[in-house]
């Protein structure tokens, strides 16, 4: 087992190392001077060549990723080449925060819902439930989540007047913090729940078909022992790795809920970056989302290997 | 189950009637036009009519794309194995350890909103997630009898590959690639709510919902109406490759 | 053998029918059938037969889309119309079932102690310590030797005969009065099957249970139950007691069966009796006697349905002609034996000439230790010209290695391959059309040798077209696609038929058409009937025979089954562990002295004579794959084992005349010796087994 861990950390952390690669060969093709972006176009060519030169702008490429990910790693992200030089580690450090609370609320919502939905309809199969159910997660699994979240804000928030239409971070009390964020979380829910459900019940209904089942029932076993005792371990492991994914997807995935709701995570910081073409930024939020989805990986393998003996004594 | 292609096709029917549609041009505010106007004045009808085009096509385009790239990547690095499927296999899933909006943002950053870098995005989203579809299936095909007759005839790899294995990885392949078409619907809505798609004034239905939220309260059809037609589109899409999956009887992957 | 009349269970016109796209249809038929306490009961039938349905039907377990009528008498209630909860008082405690599947039909992610001790602890009420102990003293039962050590490992870490000995332990842990038993040695190698049927045997005996033995293998049936029901396409068409079925069989289904048993040849070409025509699917079954289509003595009565008949001794037999075969008036002999149309004799020279070749699989995979697994060690054959070569051996001996070696699909390692007496390319792209003429392969599995997206046609026309040298019209090509059709005995018509269509052993036909499309001189046949069932594979070995005396072709034939290779092949090579432990002809091989492998390997195989009890010779279970052996490969096993030379010094070949090699420490004359004093008895004391290591 620890062999395996050892195995699956390198991987990661190549992982890591080959996507800021990726991720810092594509800022360099970004159009536009940086320096002149900086200081304006009016800034005369002295400025900006002096400019350059602190930058590291004109170094050779290598050079400047070396640069980066030595200060990267040690801590020193740079600082943010508009808005007045603000640091770049506490703006988005603040911001995961931010996409830490969300993330979380989403998938206290949906973890538990969906597995329950998913099992129930699988035990049901071609029954009344399961096409209800089946039929709800079509529907609501391609929305995206502009509609859900506009709609919801329609009804809830304008209509209802329950929540607020625009999520703020600032919640000092459990109770704000469920009132300010239960919109944008549910609409989060809606398209991880319908995913989630699909596959919990692909599982379990591929699973229930197996010999063993058979063997558990011809012990004598009742159904509902059958099912919790030995189906279940077996069917989530597809379900567990793709919970995992979406908790990537919840840190830095979510654009266009925060952009909804205005709410300030890491993804409209990502917007904005991209927009003032932000190089330090971009790559240090990039880097950040990254961790968190590959460590959420990692920890979903791990888990998926633990309950599967077949891996765990390799 | 064919009834679900029927209604498929019944929602997107009238959205490809764009051959009969009135000129997208400015015209007062009335209410008497199906889904009224905008706060500019163009008949959001029409400009539904007309960014069907946009919202079916480039997906499919891309999807397209996408699955010809991947199957073709999938087919080979499937039937090869050893270390070029090492590579390839780490290098696709690196992309794919990047959630998609992040990359997509970045891209298009990069390469400037258009058609032509929306096209490019998604392609290179979605190609790795069809290959390693065909991939997969390409490794349970490898060892059948026919395949292993087929070497020893002396038959060339292409021939293998296009031949004998993708008749047999096409189940998979069409029930991904629509899969992947409902997706790319689905990423180029959001990327036109975002602003980063097809530029004004062309009328994309996910920045005309954007459009539409500051002047809600004045014209609430202006934001429903894309965002219903984008909401019909999908579901429609999703029941045709449900659909799809249930006759093929295969189960594909999730996303 | 119970005595008295009682009957533990009783099916009485027990029918099954299940649900498929949207029609009913029928897999068993009005079946009656009736187990004793104590009594070991054999329900042969091929595939496709309904055996695994009735058998599980009596236990009251049926798919989600069946259903059954009649009535399955036990313990004075009907099973059929208990509910769910009731059953499951029965189930695992009363009744229980020991599957085919081992390995699938345990939980993989539980260890086997504490699947085991789940059944104890659920009908038997005893604590989780209590279970547990109990686990483990099950497993010392079933002849595990390391008891508490296999109770704490997970199934995948265990031999599929250690699998089997598992289930075998979970089903009789709480003391069942009927034990289920559907194919349970079907999967396994021939000498672990017979080490476990002997444990069954034994088990069975001590715990006076009953136990239902779902079988194709008639074998098994004459050496280990008493009484035995005949299944075909759902129907029963005798049952009876063993002794009897085998000795005098009434019904014209159980006579062929019998007779077409391959056995060996002893030299002489003959053919095999078969049963022509294929089984019934259950979407069209004969509204008369299921039997009739395929039936040499069919007449115009048989149309109607015969009625089940009670004889003497608790015998039942479904035929309308049954009196007339008793008396003797109505023979059903097999044809009589015809020598095949030989061409000339065998000529000198060989035809595929390999020297040391060596394969080796390592592990793969980043960070991991490299196993290294020998598949095939320094293996040297000769396959003489227009003669087979049989290659035998269980799983793990190299053999299919050794054949995709030859046929090209895998690299060598090492070594040197000649066909023809012109060296062969290693592997199938570095050789030349002329050498792909010559030399081609038919697969095990018949379901996946064809491409389903091909018509019989197209398949067969891309390999003419693709293995000649000559430009071929397309009129040419196609008189050729007619030509191996009629080969293969298959109607011309069959060129427009796709795979789906196709049965079985219809799809192997056309696999070996295939083969033969451009007149090869050597065919790497890999285990081409083990997937097919008994009647049929009669048909394909007739076949094989009869186009290597027509085309003059020479065979590698690969097989785990000794009966079939002896009726086929010529010259045996047995391999162990990716070695060759012993070479020569038929006879010499069947006959000591042998190497201890084969020696084992041939009392294993289960006599189809109830009357003639073999002394089996029982092996431990192989170990693991991966380790590393020296000296001797077989030594860890072998009953022979004379000391500590077999465990470091690789053994010598031995010559015991005439090509016969024997690879042995132990000299020729002893073997001989040791191996004619302990030889097989009529029914009577059987021999104390020898000490097993």
């Amino acid at each position: 087992m620890t062999r395996y861990l050892a195995r699956r950390l390198v991987l990661m952390a190549l992982t890591l190392l080959l996507t800021s690669i990726l991720i810092f060969a594509l800022t360099q093709l970004l159009p536009g001077d940086v320096a002149r972006l900086i200081l304006g176009r009016e800034a005369r060519p002295e400025a900006l060549e002096n400019l350059r030169i602190q930058l590291g702008l004109n170094d050779p490429v290598p050079m400047q990723y070396w640069n980066w990910l030595t200060g990267f790693v040690s801590g020193d992200w740079g600082t943010s080449f508009i808005g007045g030089s603000a640091p770049i580690r506490p703006l988005v450090l603040e911001r995961l925060g931010n996409s830490l609370k969300l993330a979380l609320l989403a998938l206290t919502f949906c973890v538990p819902l969906s597995i329950l939905l998913g099992a129930v309809a699988a035990l049901r199969e071609q029954k009344f439930v399961d096409g209800a159910i089946s039929l709800f997660t079509l529907a609501v699994v391609g929305l995206p989540e502009f509609v859900t979240g506009l709609a919801l804000i329609n009804i809830f928030a304008l209509g209802l007047g329950w929540f607020p239409a625009s999520a703020s971070a600032d919640t000092p009390t459990l109770g704000e913090l469920l009132r300010q964020l239960t919109l944008p979380a549910l609409t989060a829910s809606f398209v991880l729940i319908a995913y989630i459900v699909r596959l919990t019940r692909a599982g379990v209904v591929d699973e229930l078909k197996k010999p063993y089942v058979r063997t558990a029932t011809l012990k004598g076993l009742s159904r509902r022992a059958v099912l919790v005792r030995h189906v279940l371990r077996n069917a989530l492991a597809p379900t567990i790795t793709v919970i995992a994914i979406s908790f990537g997807w919840l840190i830095g995935g979510l654009v266009v809920i925060e952009n909804v709701f205005s709410y300030p995570g890491l993804g409209r910081l990502m917007t904005a970056a991209v927009e003032r073409k932000d190089i330090p930024l971009m790559q240090a939020v990039v880097m950040v989302v990254i961790f968190f989805y590959a460590a959420a990986n990692l920890i979903a393998d791990l888990l998926v290997a633990f309950l599967n003996p077949r891996v765990r004594l390799e | 189950m064919f009834v679900l292609i029927a209604i498929f096709g019944s929602t997107i029917a009238p959205y490809r009637y764009d051959a009969l549609i009135r000129g997208a041009a400015r015209l007062p505010p009335s209410v008497e036009y199906p889904f009224g106007t905008d706060r500019l004045g163009r008949d959001v009808y029409s400009r539904i009519l007309w960014g069907a085009r946009d919202i079916v096509g480039l997906p499919a385009l891309t999807t397209a794309l996408a699955v010809t790239f991947g199957a073709a990547i999938g087919l080979y690095i499937g039937y090869r194995g050893g270390w070029v499927d090492e590579v390839v296999s780490r290098i696709m899933d690196s992309l794919l350890a990047i959630p998609a909006l992040i990359l997509a943002l970045v891209m298009l950053g990069t390469l400037g909103a258009s058609q032509t870098g929306i096209v490019i995005v998604i392609v290179v989203l979605y190609t790795p997630i069809v290959a390693r579809v065909v991939r997969s299936a390409v490794l349970s095909l490898r060892s059948t009898g026919y395949i292993e007759a087929a070497k020893l005839r002396g038959e060339s790899t292409p021939y293998i590959l296009f031949r004998e294995l993708l008749p047999g990885v096409l189940p998979a392949l069409i029930v991904e690639g629509a899969l992947r078409f409902s997706y790319a619907i689905f990423l180029t809505a959001s990327l036109g709510f975002l602003g980063l798609g097809v530029q004004p004034p062309s009328p994309d239905w996910g920045r005309m919902v954007n459009e539409a939220r500051d002047s809600y309260a004045q014209t609430p059809w202006a934001l429903w109406a894309p965002a219903a037609s984008i909401a019909l589109l999908i579901i429609g899409v999703n029941l045709l490759s449900d659909g799809l999956r249930r006759t093929l009887r295969y189960e594909g992957t999730l996303g | 053998m119970s005595a008295s009349n009682e009957i533990l269970i009783a099916a009485e016109r027990l029918t099954i029918d299940y649900r498929a796209d949207g029609r009913w249809l029928n897999a068993v038929c009005e079946t009656d059938l009736q187990i004793a306490p104590g009594e070991i009961h054999g329900l042969v039938g091929e595939s496709g037969s309904g055996k695994s349905t009735l058998a599980l039907g009596m236990m009251r377990y049926l798919a989600a889309n069946a259903r059954a009528s009649g009535r399955v008498s036990f313990d004075g209630s009907d099973l059929l119309t208990k509910p769910d909860d009731a059953m499951q008082r029965i189930w695992g405690k009363q009744i229980a079932l020991v599957p085919q599947d081992a390995l699938a039909s345990l939980n993989p992610s539980q260890r086997i102690g504490d699947q085991i001790a789940e059944v104890a602890r659920l009908h038997d009420g005893l604590s989780a310590s209590e279970a547990n102990t109990l686990a483990v003293e099950m497993l010392r039962r079933v002849r595990f030797s390391e008891p508490e050590d296999a109770a704490r490992r997970y199934p995948h870490q265990l031999s599929g005969g250690m699998q089997q000995r598992a289930s075998i332990a979970m089903a009789l842990i709480a003391r069942p009065r009927l034990l289920i038993l559907d194919e349970p040695t079907t999967s396994l190698d021939v000498t672990t099957e017979a080490a476990i049927i002997d444990l069954i045997r034994d088990l069975i005996r001590d715990t006076q249970a009953a136990a239902l033995f779902v079988t194709h293998n008639l074998g098994i049936v004459a050496q280990l139950c008493d009484r035995m029901t005949v299944l075909y396409a759902g129907e029963i068409m005798a049952s009876g007691a063993v002794a009897d079925l085998f000795a005098r069989p009434l019904h014209p289904y159980t006579i062929q069966l019998l007779a077409s048993l391959p056995r060996p040849t002893h030299g002489t070409e003959t053919r095999l009796p078969t049963i022509e025509g294929v089984a019934p699917s259950p979407t069209n079954r004969p509204t008369g006697c299921v039997f009739a289509p395929r039936c040499p003595a069919a007449i115009a009565i048989c149309g109607t349905k015969p009625p089940v008949e009670a004889l003497d001794g608790g015998r039942l037999i479904k035929c309308h002609r049954w009196r007339e075969i008793a008396a003797g008036t109505l023979t059903l002999e097999a044809p009589p034996i015809q020598p095949i149309r030989a061409n000339d004799a065998p000529t000198a020279g060989y035809t595929l000439t390999t020297r040391d070749l060596r394969k080796t699989f390592a592990r793969r995979g980043m960070f991991q230790r490299r196993a290294r697994l020998v598949a095939v060690d320094d293996v040297s054959l000769q396959v003489r010209a227009r003669s087979t070569l049989g290659l035998v051996g269980e799983s793990g001996s190299g053999k299919t290695t050794a054949a995709r070696l030859i046929a090209g699909l895998e690299m060598a390692d090492a070594g040197t391959m000649e066909l023809l007496d012109v060296p062969l390319a290693n592997g199938a792209r570095a050789r030349p059309v002329e050498t792909l003429q010559r030399l081609q392969m038919i697969f095990q599995n018949p379901n996946d040798s064809l491409n389903p997206y091909r018509s019989v046609g197209a398949t067969l026309q891309r390999a003419i077209y693709r293995l000649s040298t000559a430009k071929l019209s397309s009129a040419e090509i196609n008189a050729r696609v007619m030509m191996l059709l009629e080969s293969v005995r298959l109607p011309a018509n069959y060129a427009d038929r796709y795979p789906s269509e196709l049965s079985g052993g219809e799809k192997q036909r056309v696999a070996i058409a295939r083969a033969f499309a451009a007149d090869p001189a050597l065919v790497v046949a890999d285990e081409p009937t083990s997937a097919l069932d008994a009647s049929v594979q009669s048909a394909v070995l007739n076949l094989l025979k009869d186009l290597r005396a027509e085309r003059g072709v020479s065979y590698l034939f690969i097989s785990h089954d000794l009966n079939a290779v002896a009726y086929l092949a010529d010259w045996i090579a047995v391999m162990y562990r990716g070695e060759i432990v012993e070479e020569g002809d038929v006879e010499q091989v069947y006959n000591p002295p042998s190497h201890p492998y084969t020696e084992a390997l041939l009392s294993a195989i289960p006599n189809p004579d109830p009357t003639i009890k073999t002394h089996r010779i029982l092996l431990n279970d192989d170990a693991n794959g991966a380790q590393v052996i020296t000296g001797c490969p077989f030594h860890p096993r072998c009953p022979r084992k004379i000391g500590a030379i077999c465990e470091h010094e690789a053994p010598p070949y031995r010559d015991a005349g005439a090509g016969h090699f024997i690879r042995c420490h132990i000299p020729v004359d002893e073997l001989t010796v040791l191996q004619t004093s302990a030889p097989t008895m009529r029914t009577g004391q059987a021999l104390p087994r020898p000490e097993t290591p």
